[in-house]
């Protein structure tokens, strides 16, 4: 059986046009106060690129590819790294002051939802 | 089936969910109640799409079978350094310094995209004119964006203090960019277009990396520090896009979807921020923003009253309401710490205390909200502007710290100012102004503010910290006063 994936222009358009629709429409409900958090989530989805990386590295030919695949999964895998660190690191943080009751409580209430600005 | 078919499958499988965890996991970011668990999950991806890569083992061409060994040796030993260094780097990292440290990753993400490009155009590897042309696009974007991310690390970081700028300098970026579109386009001419179709010659497409590298260069330079979030978040959908593309030539589906989730996110998120300080994102580019002449300030009536902290934090031990209005100066001070502590002191003397947040405070739209959440601020204290922009009108006191472009009123009243027409947080409005500031000069978009010269304004100037940690002497006091 043949899993390879073939990608033809027609298809990668629909492809590009479905993922930025979902882009937009995920981003536009996030409250103002995950913006920091979520541009550096976002930042770390784009180090996905470190796959494409280790496609171009070990498919290497030649010294000259070589070196350039390593730079690419060595900065790949930085900003995979990187990101993911610094959005846990801060999404960690986000604490409520009714959080001790809400665990009592089970109905959620205002506490729970913060309104969308901008 | 053969390994390489096993491989595929695999690869396939792996990378199908990893594209939908990475979507969940943004989705799950929109509440902060669900948003650790978001990026957990886009971790998880991230994972197990990484580990799947090592089974393009099974299916390189025949060229790089014999270099096997050593290029899988290769790709661990990068995986581990630049995730390793990078790791420990984002453990490690302030959260103040942390836009330019996203702006370090978001560039290594677009040197990646640019380096992929590279492997494909030296080794020759596209097949027909639409993979070299979206190879050579991804390869611009992503590359730009690498150089034009370091500058705004550099610009943050304030290894470059001011703005560059020279006489006909947006005449010369535009025609470095054409002159880096031409080498592309002569690229792309040689490989295809001519009649006998030969390899891409090295010099060329090393001509064609270096402008790019200095284009993106050139275009960040004579942008101003304060406009340093809007432009990473330009560059963070650019990187995006860039993997998209390269995702395309690769015939990979993940990095097309990852990369134009990303690229549609960022892009929106940049309209966000550009919306928020009320200018266009073509505005941020390509005006030099703060270079305009200065304002004559006469027509400022009043003067800046001073008050000494203790007295001011003893006047809001007995009000009612009071909203503070936090800025990157409170930050910069190290004072959110102190800050909560004053907080709970006033909350311990029933006095209601909210937090008003502008989308543009501190140096990355949400980056307040975050550095109050470190200090332990509960984020049900925390409103955006929106929100609690008419609750001013009712309060007590304003308790403005280390903030100043976002509470000028000028942006309400005054057509002249460089700043009018932003929406600002009206405290102006609440019957007591207190202002917490270092000296007498003015903000980071360096427009002087009508706020301070009102007669309901009090200026208590001093460090943000050494303030605080006053006032809160000056409350306790009161209260082991009250006791004896």
């Amino acid at each position: 059986m043949d899993f390879s994936i073939h990608i033809t222009g027609f298809v990668a358009l629909y492809i590009f046009m479905l993922a930025a629709f979902a882009g937009w429409v995920i981003i536009g409900h996030v409250p103002a106060i995950l913006h920091t958090p979520l541009m550096s989530g976002s930042n770390f989805v784009h180090g996905i690129v470190v796959v494409g990386g280790m496609f171009a590295l070990l498919n290497a030919s030649t010294m000259q590819e070589q070196a350039i695949g390593f730079f690419a999964v060595l900065l790949g895998a930085g900003n995979a790294a990187g990101g993911y660190a610094v959005t846990g690191r801060m999404l960690a943080m986000f604490q409520t002051s009714g959080r001790a009751e809400k665990h009592r409580k089970p109905s959620h209430t205002k506490a729970n939802h913060r309104p969308k600005a901008l | 089936m053969t390994m390489t078919s096993v491989a595929q499958l695999i690869i396939g499988v792996t990378d199908l969910a990893a594209a939908f965890l990475f979507m969940y996991g943004l989705k799950r970011m929109s509440s902060p109640v669900t948003a650790p668990s978001g990026i957990f999950m886009a971790g998880l991806g991230m994972l197990v799409a990484v580990l799947a890569s090592f089974l393009y083992v099974f299916d390189v061409s025949t060229a790089a079978a014999p270099h096997l060994l050593v290029n899988v040796a290769l790709g661990v030993v990068a995986l581990i350094v630049g995730g390793g260094v990078a790791w420990w780097a984002g453990k490690k990292v302030a959260m103040t310094a942390m836009p330019q440290m996203v702006a370090i990753y978001n560039g290594m993400g677009g040197g990646a995209a640019g380096a992929i490009a590279a492997v494909e155009l030296f080794g020759g590897k596209t097949s027909g004119s639409t993979q070299l042309v979206v190879t050579l696009l991804g390869a611009l974007i992503g590359t730009i964006s690498l150089s034009g991310s370091l500058i705004a690390w550099a610009k943050l970081q304030g290894v470059i203090k001011k703005p560059l700028r020279v006489r006909g300098q947006q005449y010369f970026n535009i025609f470095v960019l054409l002159g880096t579109l031409a080498v592309a386009g002569y690229l792309a001419y040689v490989a295809q277009g001519a009649a006998i179709q030969r390899p891409l010659t090295p010099q060329l497409i090393y001509l064609f990396f270096g402008c790019a590298l200095i284009y993106g260069i050139l275009m960040t330079l004579p942008i101003g520090g304060a406009d340093m979030p809007v432009v990473i978040s330009i560059y963070n959908a650019a990187t995006g896009l860039a993997v998209g593309l390269e995702g395309f030539v690769l015939g990979n589906p993940a990095l097309m979807i990852a990369g134009m989730v990303v690229g549609a996110a960022g892009t929106l998120l940049t309209l966000l921020m550009a919306q928020a300080m009320n200018r266009s994102v073509a505005n941020v580019l390509f005006t030099n923003f703060g270079g305009t002449p200065k304002r004559k300030t006469s027509h400022i009536k009043g003067s800046m009253k001073p008050i000494a902290a203790a007295d001011a934090g003893i006047f809001m031990r007995y009000a009612k309401s009071v909203i503070i209005v936090p800025g990157y100066g409170l930050a910069a001070a190290q004072g959110q710490q102190k800050l909560f502590e004053f907080i709970k002191l006033l909350q311990a003397a029933d006095v209601s205390v909210k937090f008003a947040i502008h989308p543009v405070a501190g140096r990355m739209p949400g980056q307040m909200d975050v550095l109050l959440a470190e200090a332990g601020v509960p984020y049900d204290m925390i409103f955006q502007l929106d929100d609690i922009n008419d609750e001013f009108k009712s309060t007590d006191v304003a308790l403005v710290i280390g903030a100043n472009d976002v509470v000028n009123p000028a942006a309400r009243t005054d057509k002249s100012s460089p700043i009018f027409g932003m929406p600002i947080l009206n405290a102006d409005q609440a019957k007591q102004v207190y202002v917490v500031k270092r000296g007498q000069g003015k903000g980071y978009a360096d427009i002087v503010n009508a706020l301070f010269y009102a007669d309901n304004c009090n200026m208590v100037y001093g460090d943000a910290a050494a303030v605080l940690t006053t006032m809160i002497e000056a409350v306790r006091g009161l209260g082991a006063k009250a006791a004896a």
